[in-house]
């Protein structure tokens, strides 16, 4: 049997979604047997959250008042305490994720496989390499212990109806004081978030400041869509660093995604290859989104994006009729 | 002396387009501009302006790779950097295995901060920076866009999902960096003649007693499956009428 540990990822409250699509790679792993372990000061609500998952076993409470804050240091050590009885521990590839797997991995000397996008068995993976321009299928030794990251953008979420025992556990762990957490400014809450949004709008250089976002927010509240941006305009301060999608930054597939002003490069379009419809909007024919975009349309954004506003808020007013 | 060690990977430079190679063993690479990894320069601009302010009397820089890793080392010393460290291998080597070259080069060299780049930009791993924090049984801060620094605290803003988060942590420690960290420094003429003469010492795995694992076998390596082009539509009103019929708004 695979034992399989999935580390929750949450903000004290509420389970990330991140955390159900581990469950469904985890459910790929033969005859897999899966425990969610939650670290927190009061895991309460997020143990019975990954409790309700379908396909979950049990639900670790790992509480403590050190696990307010989601710090590697302080959380590998008490993951690995737990660590003997599991073949594989799996985590999202978030920067939770990331920062916190590959300490884990190190301290128990076993391998890690990022971003894992296919389970092809129990030791076979398939994983994206240079920005999703080559997939690699990659083997691990037979028997030993694996760390991977879920690349969530290729798992659908489990769903709900799952009643996993919840256990509360002290790991035998010596925690250090090195590591403090200062402070987290946090994004406004008050739209979807990018990560588990149906529809994401963004926008990219051409956008030429933060005040012109202001048209695809309007658009995007018309749609119910988050709204992300290109790297180019997260570095020119026309959006925040948690709205970039790409290699580097956010990894989507919402069902609709519009790229406006986004010229397609490789290392923004490796975000947003698993989209279901993808939309772009550039007034370069030639631009490089178009090549994988199902519908483009050429022409300035700045009267585009305003036309389709209106657009959707009059077709929704009329349905509504 | 206070010293810094980066990390230098060499990778693919990011304007190439990648192409896997027929027989499925890997990306073609022969003719291909090479560069440091971007996240490594941007490790290296942050040490140099550490060292610029009077933080630090050093900035070694450290290559794990093959032969020609010389080229990127010879780069990061133009850019700055006091000597470089190339550290011997024919084989592309493992997070785990990098991390413990590091750990290993620690001891020698008992930097007060090792900067490393959140990922390697062909790998993708994300991996190397944790790993030696915890090989070493020191702190991480991984994802750093900003970087504050007194005597023997430093104190990180991290570029999370969820926005910025700021935690202190004891030094000495592995920070990792996010592209937003800074902008790093072109390099200039008389800077590669000077590089020429810095020192840039060869070592081997061997020699530093690291055994290289190997715990990954890299199978089969295919070209990601193509999104098929589209549809021009003319105007807006077409847009919101296709994707009505698709049924996405
Ligand atoms: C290591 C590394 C990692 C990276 N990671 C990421 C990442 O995670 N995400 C990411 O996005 N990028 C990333 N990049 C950067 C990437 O290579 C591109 O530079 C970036 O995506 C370009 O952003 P852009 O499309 O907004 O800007 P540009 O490439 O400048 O494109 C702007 C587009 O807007 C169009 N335009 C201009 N005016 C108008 C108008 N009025 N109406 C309509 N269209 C208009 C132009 O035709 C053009 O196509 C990374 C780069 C490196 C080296
Ligand atoms: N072969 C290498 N030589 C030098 N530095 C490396 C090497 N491999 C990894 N690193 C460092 O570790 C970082 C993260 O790499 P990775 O974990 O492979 O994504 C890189 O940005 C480098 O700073």
């Amino acid at each position: 049997m695979t034992q399989v540990l999935i580390i929750a990822e949450h903000d004290g409250a509420k389970l990330n979604p991140a955390t159900a699509k581990c469950v469904t790679c985890a459910r790929g792993l033969p005859d897999a047997n899966i425990t969610i372990a939650v670290c927190a000061a009061d895991a309460t609500a997020v143990a019975a959250q990954a409790a309700a998952l379908a396909g979950v076993a049990r639900v670790l409470k790992l509480e403590n008042p050190a696990n307010a804050q989601p710090l590697a240091a302080l959380l590998a050590p008490q993951i690995v305490a737990l660590a003997a009885d599991y073949t594989h521990l799996l985590g999202p590839s978030t920067t939770f994720g990331k920062d916190l797997m590959p300490r884990i991995a190190a301290l128990l000397d076993c391998a890690q496989v990022s971003n894992i996008m296919a389970v092809v068995d129990a030791t076979h993976f398939r994983r994206p390499t240079y920005a999703g321009n080559a997939i690699v299928t990659v083997e691990c030794a037979p028997g030993a212990k694996l760390v991977g990251t879920v690349r969530t953008a290729s798992f659908e979420a489990a769903g709900g109806g799952g009643a996993a025992t919840v256990q509360a556990v002290t790991p035998a762990a010596t925690l250090p004081a090195h590591t403090r957490f200062v402070a987290r400014a946090a994004a406004k809450a008050d739209r979807p978030d990018l990560q588990s949004a149906t529809r994401v709008i963004s926008g990219g250089r051409a956008l030429g400041s933060a005040e012109n976002f202001k048209i695809l927010y309007e658009l995007a509240d018309e749609l119910g869509a988050a709204v992300g941006a290109s790297r180019a305009a997260v570095d020119a301060g026309f959006a925040a660093n948690d709205m970039q999608v790409g290699q580097t930054g956010k990894i989507i597939a919402p069902e609709l995604y519009i790229a406006i002003g986004i010229s397609g490069a490789i290392q923004h379009l490796t975000g947003i290859k698993d989209a279901r419809t993808i939309v772009a909007i550039n007034k370069d024919a030639e631009a490089p989104i178009f090549e994988i975009a199902d519908f483009g349309l050429v022409g300035d954004l700045f009267q585009i994006v305003p036309e389709l506003k209106r657009l959707v808020a009059g077709s929704r007013a009329l349905k509504a009729d | 002396m206070k010293r810094i060690l980066v990390g230098i990977k060499r990778v693919v430079d990011a304007n190439v387009r990648i192409r896997v190679n027929p027989d499925g063993t890997g990306v073609m690479t022969d003719g291909v501009k090479m560069a440091i990894n971007p996240f490594d320069e941007i490790a290296l601009e942050e040490a140099l302006r550490i060292k610029e302010r009077g933080a630090a009397d050093e900035v070694v820089v450290v290559s794990i790779g093959i032969a020609d890793a010389q080229q990127q080392l010879r780069t990061a010393l133009a850019m700055g950097a006091d000597r470089a460290l190339l550290v011997r291998s024919d084989t592309a080597v493992e997070p785990l295995t990098a991390a413990q070259v590091f750990l290993k080069l620690i001891a020698r060299e008992e930097p007060f901060l090792v900067i490393l780049g959140k990922q390697a930009i062909d790998d993708d791993n994300s991996q190397t920076g944790p790993m030696l924090a915890a090989l070493w049984n020191r702190p991480q801060a991984t994802f750093a866009s900003k970087i504050e620094l007194a005597a023997s605290t430093a104190k990180v803003t991290r570029e999370v999902d969820a926005g910025l988060e700021t935690i202190e942590v004891d030094l000495p420690a592995v920070i990792t960096t996010d592209l937003r960290l800074n902008e790093p420094r072109y390099v200039k003429l008389p800077d590669i003649m000077k590089a020429k003469k810095k020192p840039l010492d060869t070592l081997t795995l061997a020699e530093l007693g690291v055994e290289p694992r190997a715990q990954v076998k890299l199978v089969r390596f295919e070209a990601p499956s193509q999104r098929q082009k589209g549809v021009l539509v003319k105007d807006a009103a077409e847009l919101v009428g296709a994707l009505r019929k698709r049924g996405v708004i």
